[in-house]
């Protein structure tokens, strides 16, 4: 246990650096929504959490929050922060909420010992849980702050695989029930639980079809289904969709399976082969014509649904291509790009070249826990190579196959030096180690009996199973006795894998230390006069909390929303939960609109203010400007007058002289470079590398009513509607009057 | 507003000369009165020479503020001044209270000062009356823009508001910068630098009163905070934690139109010069783990200086503070107990300062929370100024009972507040050692149940058929172990006899391999002797019959495998005596040869089967 604890420390010291280094702050945009949650439900308790209406977003339609967000890792932070205040101990929900990701990530880093125990013994096992402990891809969702779905989801796949490895091995009942409280734990928590309940079933199957069907793995299964099935649909956010949409069918559909391969068996044990042979045509006859039957009501029922009973994010698993071409929202998000060949290294490093070794040493010899674990890894891949979200379902794979490759050579390796070390070595070397490895088998053994003995009888069985897994270890040692390794390339094959280790290890910190622990809401920068800090997102949100109206609207791209709400406390039209594709698009079509229209839009939705953020003056390049092509997509996909192509020169984006006169015309251009030029007298726009296309211009419906420090953020409000009448009977006029003023009104600096 | 004011002012003077014979006993011979406008609170201080002209002996002296400023007077303190520049101490102090004369001129409030000995007739006294009055500058314009100084209007009486008739008197308005919009010209009106002298005027009756109004620049910070929480923890491991939350907003003239960020940074101090930007707060020596904070996290623009008389804190908002603006953040740090805590007459007291550390803030509410530690006893407060005294209980860090909280309230607080004030308690320094050994027995406890739960046995029934089963069970599972073991052992003393084959191919040491085989018969013996007990008792078992029948095959294999493996070593032994070539020996031994290889094979795979069982 000492050893297990190595990883987990680990864990927590890679997951506290950034506080140490930043502060104790929720990172990035959905944890802040989170959060906000999380605090309703301290205050409100859990009733009110459940029927909450937040009138807050999306406005006017608000939201319901209680049937729509995954209440686990808001349950779990409500949970512990009620347990610290009944104990007296005074922890904020901030505190609480910031920490639980890293706490989270230690019982992952055990769950991944406990699963790859029960695939390949405690040497894998412990090697699995130091890996998975630095992996930097689950690093980046497990630091503290990163308060979001997965990072108490991973441990929850984890266990949940776990549990039902357990099951299969000691074919428990209790086991299998605990399994489906798991299944239902991850359910509570991510939408990816949808991975359980499909990669479970195609192991069954696979188990199934190789002729490995047993009772154990009944006992593993069906429970999973029937229970998890029923509590799954108690998490309002799912409900019936646990029963009626396509994700889940598998598991159905395997679960007859199971039960008709259970019959056959029973049957095959009563009957004499040749009756069996008669109820076999019988049985399979009568069994396609239902299974005929079903299928049919069931492709009915499917094809009757418009998207053919699969969520979007779903099908877009399923066919890579499916979001770009027809959901521009989910497309927009950069964690559903397929990710880049350098994102696998970033992420898993070396873990990538020693998965497939793992993979090779769960075939030697291939048990049902060991196809899981392949199955698990191959399943993964494929998801991974669709979507860099799902990279984190990988890590996990990743590091228990790593762990098995890694302590299988370490044992083969280490087992070849030792036979052949002075002392030992008295003949040939094959048969020394021969005969060295069975001494060495027997002493453990000896010592082993002779120390169950002592135990107590009740005490034994659980020793037992420890024993077992020895065993499981020993066989294949016993079985490979011949295949000892030369003293030179052994030597040199354990330094090549500690060298190799060290590698991981100095990656994986550097990771965590630079490229994962920014908590993206306050930036850094070095230069040569030191630490440079950015907090422009928080002096823009610090100053809206305090200086408007508490029921004023805020528009913004959705991007902001969550962080709007929670940190400014008012109310957005769009946040990151992105539900409605016309509201969206209705925001879109605002910013991507000349400044009339777009003033119209936003009136017409109690706009009051109206929020851009802009990194041209400090080089920041996810600002609204480099995100502002798919405002105009998703505006234009649901209001046609907005085209992709006017806002193209030859379908180049840019924002410089060559710009496009609508581009330049757009709210979102004016909103971003308002006033610019008269910084540096230019107006080159540090992200894109260019002058600014318009330089000098007024806003006519809006006025900047706050710029943050380093101009990130810049807030406008619109014009109340008496100037714009005002301005409208003068524009009159001067028309009337004559021609001249009225071009000059237009454009005062040419 | 003003008019009303105004009106009520004009009140005033019509009834002076009504009621100016009750209260004309005393003359003030002299006053000398300084308003000081250079920050956001007015403070005057006026010095005055008290001279009983009437028959009797007066102890009392009578001070009316009109109640435009009285609601606003948040500091009044009357000392006696003995001579000229002398250093007067705090403790000269005169007691004050509130009363209500009767016909008296309306919207006037009074304040009553007893005087430390009687005035008898022709006496005198000097007196310096220090008053402090928040909120009565008015910013006028009301709204300005970014690039607008921030103007202000002083309303007061260029004579001294006295139910005394006074002799000669003097005004003096000190403003924060030569820079005088407009300022009421009275006669003896005199204007230098920064300066607005009123009079000297002479021999003027009661209740006189002449309204001036200076209308002048000051873009002073004017940060009020509409509610100040100080919360200070004692804890007796050594350190004094004070936790101040700070609802500010800048109280001047609202800021109208666009901000421009642009013009703020290109000319703060013109685009931008009625806002602050920073707070200095000056925290006692040796301060420590000092953080400032809002509800969003971390601000990072602070600065913080230390020596050994101070520590500065210098803080800045997350943005510049204009007109109107308000903001909300929390500033914490921890101090030695040994600087604040001291011992008398077998209690303790905390001896720490009231107000904000802040010299320029106004500070509408002000709450001073004391949390003193649990078992806390025989508290009391001693405060140099009249405060609101709440109890209330905190639950901190495994608290059982409670910690006891002292709350004073006090509104309306400028930095003249920020004097020393006490709390005794009697606290038992033993209680301290509570907390951490709760925490020790609680993980004792914790350790001790798990040691229990490893070592206990928890079944329900000891006679179900069940928990029988599992222990018949528990048994046969060891005695397969040892049967394992045993049957290992047997396969290593056959590797030794292999072995022993194969150095005598090398080294031809009959006797050597003859010895090896004799030690391996014995140990083999020795062996089927151990083996007989397990096998007896598996035989007897109910629940090794699944395991048995492999059992009794491996062991028949072993047996087997023993006898080949005896007559392979004899026959090479035998070729050896009779010096046969080694093709020779390899022949004869090939078919038991190909026999062991077969019943090794066998053997191992019973192994596995059994292993899986």
């Amino acid at each position: 246990m000492a050893a297990l604890e190595t990883p987990q420390s680990s864990t927590l010291r890679q997951a506290f650096g950034n506080v140490i280094k930043y502060e104790s702050v929720i990172h990035e945009f959905d944890p802040y929504f989170n959060y906000r949650v999380t605090q309703f439900l301290t205050k409100n308790g859990i009733y009110d959490f459940w029927n909450w209406f937040d009138d807050r977003t999306w406005y006017p339609l608000g939201r319901v929050i209680g049937g729509t967000v995954y209440p686990g890792l808001t349950l779990t932070a409500g949970t512990l922060w009620r347990i610290m205040n009944s104990l007296n101990i005074p922890l904020s929900v901030e505190t609480v909420c910031v920490f639980t990701a890293p706490i989270f990530s230690a019982f992952a880093s055990w769950a991944a010992y406990l699963l790859t125990k029960e695939v390949k013994g405690v040497g894998a096992g412990l090697t699995a849980a130091a890996l998975l402990a630095m992996v930097p891809s689950y690093i980046s969702r497990s630091v503290a702050g990163s308060y979001d779905n997965e990072a108490v989801a991973i441990f929850a796949l984890i266990f949940t695989f776990y549990l039902y490895i357990k099951a299969l091995n000691t074919g428990s009942l209790f086991y299998a029930t605990l399994n489906a409280i798991s299944y239902f734990y991850m359910v509570c928590s991510w939408g990816g639980y949808t991975f359980i309940i499909n990669l479970i079933p195609m192991h069954v199957l696979l188990c199934i079809v190789t002729g490995r069907y047993s009772s154990r793995l009944y006992i593993a299964y069906a429970p999973l289904v029937v229970l998890g099935t029923l509590l799954a649909s108690l998490v309002p956010v799912v409900g019936f969709n646990a029963v009626m949409t396509s994700e889940h069918f598998a598991s159905f559909l395997v679960f007859i399976i199971i039960h008709v391969v259970a019959l056959v068996y029973y049957i095959k044990g009563i009957l004499s082969p040749q009756m069996f042979k008669v109820a076999v045509t019988l049985v399979v006859s009568i069994g396609l014509i239902v299974c005929g039957a079903v299928l049919a009501v069931l492709i009915a029922m499917v094809a009757s649904s418009p998207t053919k009973g699969w969520s979007g994010r779903s099908l877009s698993l399923l066919d890579p291509t499916y979001a770009s071409k027809y959901i521009p929202i989910i497309a927009s998000v950069s964690e559903h790009q397929p990710p880049t060949w350098p994102s696998y290294f970033m992420d898993i490093n070396v873990l990538a070249f020693l998965v497939p070794a793992g993979i090779i040493a769960c075939f030697l010899p291939l048990s049902d826990a060991s196809s899981f674990a392949v199955l698990y890894i191959v399943t993964s891949v494929y998801f991974s190579g669709v979507m860099v979200r799902l990279m984190l379902v990988l890590a996990p794979a990743a590091c228990i196959m790593s762990g098995i490759a890694l302590s299988e050579a370490f044992g083969v390796f280490t087992r070849s030096i030792k036979f052949q070390l002075p002392g030992v070595t008295q003949n040939s070397p094959v048969n020394a180690g021969d005969t060295g490895n069975v001494m060495q088998n027997d002493v453990v053994k000896t010592e082993k009996s002779e120390d169950s003995l002592k135990e107590r009888p009740s005490r034994k069985n659980k020793k037992k199973e420890k024993d077992n897994v020895e065993r499981a270890t020993v066989v294949p040692k016993t079985e490979k006795r011949l295949s000892v390794l030369p003293l030179e390339a052994s030597v040199i094959a354990i330094f090549l894998l500690v060298l190799l280790g060290a590698f991981y290890v100095v990656h994986c910190v550097w990771a965590a230390a630079e490229a994962y622990s920014a908590p993206s809401i306050v930036l850094t920068s070095r230069s040569h006069d030191g630490l440079h800090v950015f907090d422009d997102f928080r002096e823009a949100y610090g100053w809206l909390r305090h200086n408007t109206e508490v029921d004023d609207k805020v528009a913004s791209w959705w991007d902001y929303g969550y962080q709007t709400t929670a940190m400014a406390n008012r109310t957005v039209i769009v946040d990151n939960n992105t539900w409605n594709n016309t509201h969206i698009a209705t925001v879109g079509t605002a910013m991507s609109s000349p400044e009339k229209a777009a003033w119209e839009i936003f009136n017409s939705l109690d706009v009051k203010y109206v929020l851009v953020v802009f990194g041209g003056l400090v080089g920041y390049p996810s600002d609204d400007i480099n995100k502002f092509l798919w405002m105009v997509r998703i505006g234009g996909g649901v209001f046609p007058h907005i085209k992709e192509p006017d806002y193209l020169r030859d379908g180049q984006y840019r924002i410089d002289s060559q710009a496009t006169p609508t581009m330049l015309n757009s709210l979102m251009y004016k909103l971003s470079y308002y006033r610019f030029v008269e910084t540096d007298g230019k107006g080159f726009d540090r992200v894109r590398n260019t002058e600014i296309g318009k330089k000098y211009f007024k806003l006519t419906h809006f006025e900047e009513v706050f710029t943050t420090h380093h101009w990130m953020v810049r807030l406008y409000k619109l014009k109340p509607p008496k100037n714009r009448i005002r301005g409208k009977t003068k524009k009159a006029k001067s028309k009337a009057s004559s021609k001249r003023s009225g071009t000059l009104k237009k454009n005062p600096w040419h | 507003m003003r008019e009303i004011r105004f009106d009520l002012l004009l009140l005033f003077i019509a009834f002076y000369v009504l009621l100016a014979p009750v209260l004309s006993d005393l003359v003030i011979s002299k006053l000398d009165r300084r308003v000081d406008l250079s920050s956001q609170m007015v403070r005057t201080t006026t010095s005055l020479k008290v001279e009983n002209n009437g028959v009797g002996t007066v102890s009392e002296i009578l001070l009316p503020f009109p109640d435009h400023q009285a609601k606003d007077l948040a500091f009044l303190m009357v000392t006696i001044s003995e001579g000229k520049g002398k250093i007067k101490g705090v403790s000269g102090s005169l007691p004050i209270r509130v009363v209500k004369p009767e016909e008296t001129p309306p919207a006037l409030s009074w304040y009553l000062v007893s005087l430390p000995k009687e005035l008898g007739k022709g006496e005198s006294i000097s007196l310096d009356v220090k008053a402090v009055f928040t909120h009565i500058l008015r910013p006028f314009p009301e709204k300005i823009t970014q690039a607008d100084i921030q103007l202000l209007a002083f309303q007061d009486s260029a004579y001294y508001l006295s139910p005394y008739a006074v002799k000669v008197q003097t005004l003096t308005v000190k403003l924060p910068e030569p820079k005088v919009e407009s300022y009421t010209k009275l006669e003896n009106t005199k204007v230098s630098g920064s300066e607005i002298k009123y009079g000297p005027y002479e021999n003027l009756p009661s209740f006189s009163y002449t309204p001036i109004v200076v209308h002048f620049v000051n873009n002073k910070p004017f940060a009020v905070a509409r509610e100040l929480v100080r919360e200070i923890e004692i804890s007796h491991w050594g350190n004094v934690q004070v936790t101040e939350s700070y609802n500010i907003h800048h109280a001047g003239a609202l800021i109208t139109g666009e901000f421009s960020r642009l013009d703020y940074q290109a000319r703060p101090h013109v685009r931008g010069a009625s806002a602050f930007r920073n707070l200095v707060a000056k925290l006692p020596p040796r301060a420590h783990s000092v953080y400032y904070r809002d509800e969003i996290g971390n601000i990072s623009t602070s600065n913080l200086w230390g020596d050994s008389a101070k520590t500065l804190l210098e803080i800045e908002p997350r943005y510049p503070m204009f007109g109107g603006w308000r903001t909300s953040f929390t500033i914490g740090y921890g101090l030695p107990l040994q600087d604040f805590l001291f011992q008398s007459e077998g209690k303790r007291y905390l001896n720490i300062s009231f107000g904000c550390p802040m010299d320029e803030v106004v500070i509408e509410k002000l709450v001073v929370k004391i949390v003193l530690p649990e078992g806390s006893k025989d508290i009391s407060v001693s405060v140099p100024f009249p405060v609101n005294q709440l109890e209330e209980t905190k639950f901190s860090h495994l608290d059982m009972v409670g910690r006891p909280v002292i709350v004073l309230e006090k509104s309306n607080v400028v930095p003249e507040h920020n004097q020393y004030f006490q709390v005794y308690y009697k606290f038992n320094s033993l209680s301290l050692l509570w907390e951490p050994l709760m925490l020790i027995s609680g993980f004792f406890f914790l350790f001790v149940t798990c040691i229990v739960y490893m070592h206990a046995d928890l079944t329900i029934s000891k006679s179900s058929a069940s928990y029988m089963a599992k222990l018949q069970w528990d048994e046969v599972q060891t005695a397969i172990q040892q049967f394992q073991n045993i049957m290992n052992r047997c396969m290593t003393v056959h590797d030794k006899i292999e072995a022993s084959l194969r150095d005598l191919s090398r080294t031809g040491d009959v006797q050597a391999c003859k010895a090896a085989r004799k030690a391996a018969d014995s140990l083999l013996k020795e062996l089927s002797k151990e083996l007989k007990p397990l096998l007896s008792f598996l035989q007897s078992s109910p629940q090794a019959v699944q395991i048995l029948p492999k059992v009794e095959e491996l062991v028949a294999k072993e047996k087997e495998l023993q006898e080949k493996l005896m007559l392979k070593h004899s026959t090479v032994v035998d070729c050896y005596e009779k010096k046969l070539g080694g093709r020779e020996t390899e022949n004869r031994v090939a078919s038991v040869q190909q026999k062991i290889t077969l019943l090794r094979q066998e053997a191992e795979d019973l192994f596995e089967i059994i292993d899986e069982i």
